[in-house]
């Protein structure tokens, strides 16, 4: 855990950004919000990269800008590693050139020392995490190698960058050139990884290839991560906190799924459907389906491919919740939790957003303002939740 | 045919050689600052740079000499530091090229450093390369191109000038006696055969010097810049 203060001025023509917050960083956090709100610039201004910034940057007890005390540390002496959203691999070198520049320059920073594989104790999700174990963290007992081999051969494993380190930039996919980028940016020993939306150049398939050695910085290398993104989607499957920005200002901060249940938050988190995060714990997988253990109830879905035992997360959109106030039978929905109804949100339209809690998770439920008065709907009392499809993590990115 | 008088082409090959140095010496930070500068004086150092493209060589030629010569600001200052006049003297024939060859080789380097561009060199610097080290592993092998057309741009324009070499060098053998003053000499005397073999030979030198180019840049890995 570090906290990255950050107290900045910037304007640039119609655009100006004024962000002031201390960011504990754990994890993924996601930089969040719409195309040009200001995402990639707060990422350049923590970088050091946008020179006009005034203001105030500090990660932990490092400062890296008091423009009112004429403190500017430079991009390359700020222990950082960036991770642009086309990867920016130097063409004239091959995939292992473009890490042993990182690897070779790692050593002038003072502080951090050789990236390696530590687990975690605040990972998550924790899916995968057993296949990881198993491949085992070189490294860790690695002592008497010299450090940039230790790093160098435990992020090209953890990257499976093995079979690409000949090839030149050019030859490689696009889901490839931003894995290597994410090791070359890994091996200058960085106290904070920032990554700029590192998959939007990428089709849905590959990101769901992406994704998961995204997690391992966080995870396996014990990295912090700034993961800016416009994709929910992304926020939802990957990280445990959010900074929510818009316009160039701050508009929330906090817990993944507190944030964005907020109905407040909607006009800016607006383009996604509003809808919940479940955890769940996936079970056996049987004749093509695969059952999901949320908190003692039961999900049907179709399999998910993963081992039984993970714990995996499921989003589900409110307009996909219906409610019914007992437990319905002969019905096509196979998947109907019970629930109490914590709040009504009415809002400016014929719908009506309803919180749920089952078991302590929130869901939330959209349906007509008519439904509710139907039903005779009141805030406190248990209904039953019947839930129409549920989007599992790798597949949210379709 | 006498024997070919070899001592011009010797001239002409230091005098270009010491240029493209100076040239890439001063040139080059130039040529970066114009490639990412937001100042607005941007313009202004462009055209300046660019006017000997334009400038018949007689005018720039004769501003040189007013300027390097003994009375001059910059000929009174080399007279104070060496005792020798600029003008007509092989240094001076230096300054005077550089200057007239100033924007062969500064605007290629200016093109490579903008197709460079700030993208790599940023993510160099988040990698932690320091500027010159961003610029020595970085900015230099994506720029090869234009350097190498800079120097032979700036090399061959060196070779093939005349007008300002003659007002400002005159005509000293051994000393400012390059190949386009001397195959000048031996048409006004009417020796067309020397003439020949010296004008010969410097077509087929930069025929030559131009094709390699050419084929360099061709295989050149980095095709996209």
């Amino acid at each position: 855990m570090s906290t990255l203060a950050i107290d900045v001025r910037l304007s640039r023509g119609d655009f100006s950004l004024r962000f002031d917050a201390e960011l504990q960083l754990d994890g993924i956090t996601a930089v969040f919000g719409p195309s040009g709100a200001g995402k990639t610039t707060l990422l350049r201004v923590v970088a050091g990269l946008e020179k006009g910034a005034a203001g105030r940057v500090a990660l932990g007890g490092e400062l890296w800008q008091d423009t009112d005390r004429r403190i500017m540390v430079p991009a390359h002496a700020r222990h950082l590693g960036y991770v642009f959203q086309d990867g920016r691999l130097f063409p004239h070198l091959s995939v292992e050139g473009n890490l042993l520049f990182a690897a070779k320059r790692s050593r002038r920073r003072s502080g951090g020392g050789p990236p390696n594989p530590t687990v975690h104790s605040t990972c998550k999700p924790p899916a995968e995490r057993s296949k990881r174990r198993s491949g085992g963290g070189p490294g860790r007992e690695g002592g008497a190698r010299t450090a940039s081999e230790t790093g160098l051969s435990a992020v090209v494993q953890a990257l499976e960058l093995k079979d690409l380190l000949a090839r030149k930039p050019d030859t490689l996919s696009g889901g490839e050139i931003q894995r290597v980028a994410m090791g070359r940016a890994l091996l200058t020993a960085p106290r904070v990884m920032l990554l700029d939306e590192p998959l939007s150049a990428l089709d849905a398939r590959r990101k769901a290839e992406i994704i998961p050695y995204v997690e391992r910085l966080a995870c396996d290398f014990g990295v912090p991560v700034l993961y800016v993104t416009h994709n929910v989607d992304e926020v939802a499957r990957l990280a445990s906190s959010m900074v929510l920005l818009a316009e160039g200002r701050m508009a929330a901060m906090g817990g993944v799924a507190e944030v964005l249940e907020r109905v407040e938050l909607w006009p800016i988190t607006g383009r996604l459907e509003a809808g919940s995060i479940l955890e769940a714990i996936a079970g056996e997988s049987r004749d093509g389906m695969t059952s999901l253990d949320v908190d003692g109830e039961t999900l049907r879905v179709p399999a998910i491919g993963v081992a039984a035992g993970t714990p995996v997360r499921l989003r589900v959109q409110a307009r996909d919740v219906a409610i019914a106030r007992e437990r319905p039978g002969q019905l096509s929905i196979r998947n109907v939790l019970p629930a109490r109804l914590v709040r009504i949100e009415f809002a400016e339209s014929p719908f009506v957003e309803l919180l749920l809690d089952v078991h302590g998770q929130h869901l939330r439920s959209r349906v007509t303002r008519e439904a509710v008065e139907d039903l005779g709907l009141r805030e406190g009392e248990p209904v039953f939740a019947l839930i129409k499809s549920v989007a599992f993590e790798g597949r949210l990115l379709n | 045919m006498g024997a070919i008088e070899l001592g011009p082409v010797w001239l002409s090959l230091q005098l270009a050689a010491v240029t493209v140095v100076v040239l890439l010496i001063l040139g080059t930070p130039l040529a970066w600052w114009l490639a990412f500068t937001r100042s607005r004086f941007k313009p202004g150092v462009e055209a300046l740079v660019a006017l000997p493209l334009v400038l018949p060589p007689t005018v720039l030629g004769f501003y040189l000499l007013i300027l390097l010569g003994p009375a001059g600001p910059i000929g009174r200052f080399w007279v104070q530091l060496t005792d020798t006049a600029l003008t007509f003297s092989f240094q001076g024939l230096v300054v005077a090229s550089v200057i007239y060859s100033f924007p062969f080789a500064v605007q290629p380097l200016q093109n490579a450093f903008e197709n460079v561009g700030r993208g790599p060199l940023e993510a160099a610097a988040t990698l932690g390369a320091r500027p010159l080290d961003c610029f020595c592993r970085v900015a230099v092998p994506l720029a090869t191109r234009g350097i190498v057309t800079a120097v032979v741009l700036g090399f061959a324009h060196t070779l093939g000038e005349f007008g300002v070499v003659l007002m400002v060098g005159g005509n000293i053998p051994g000393e400012t006696r390059v190949v386009s003053i001397a195959i000048y000499e031996q048409v006004e005397t009417l020796s067309y055969a020397q003439a020949h073999v010296l004008s010969a030979g410097l077509l087929a030198f930069s025929f030559l010097v131009l094709l390699g180019v050419y084929a360099f840049n061709r295989r050149l890995p980095i095709n996209r810049i």
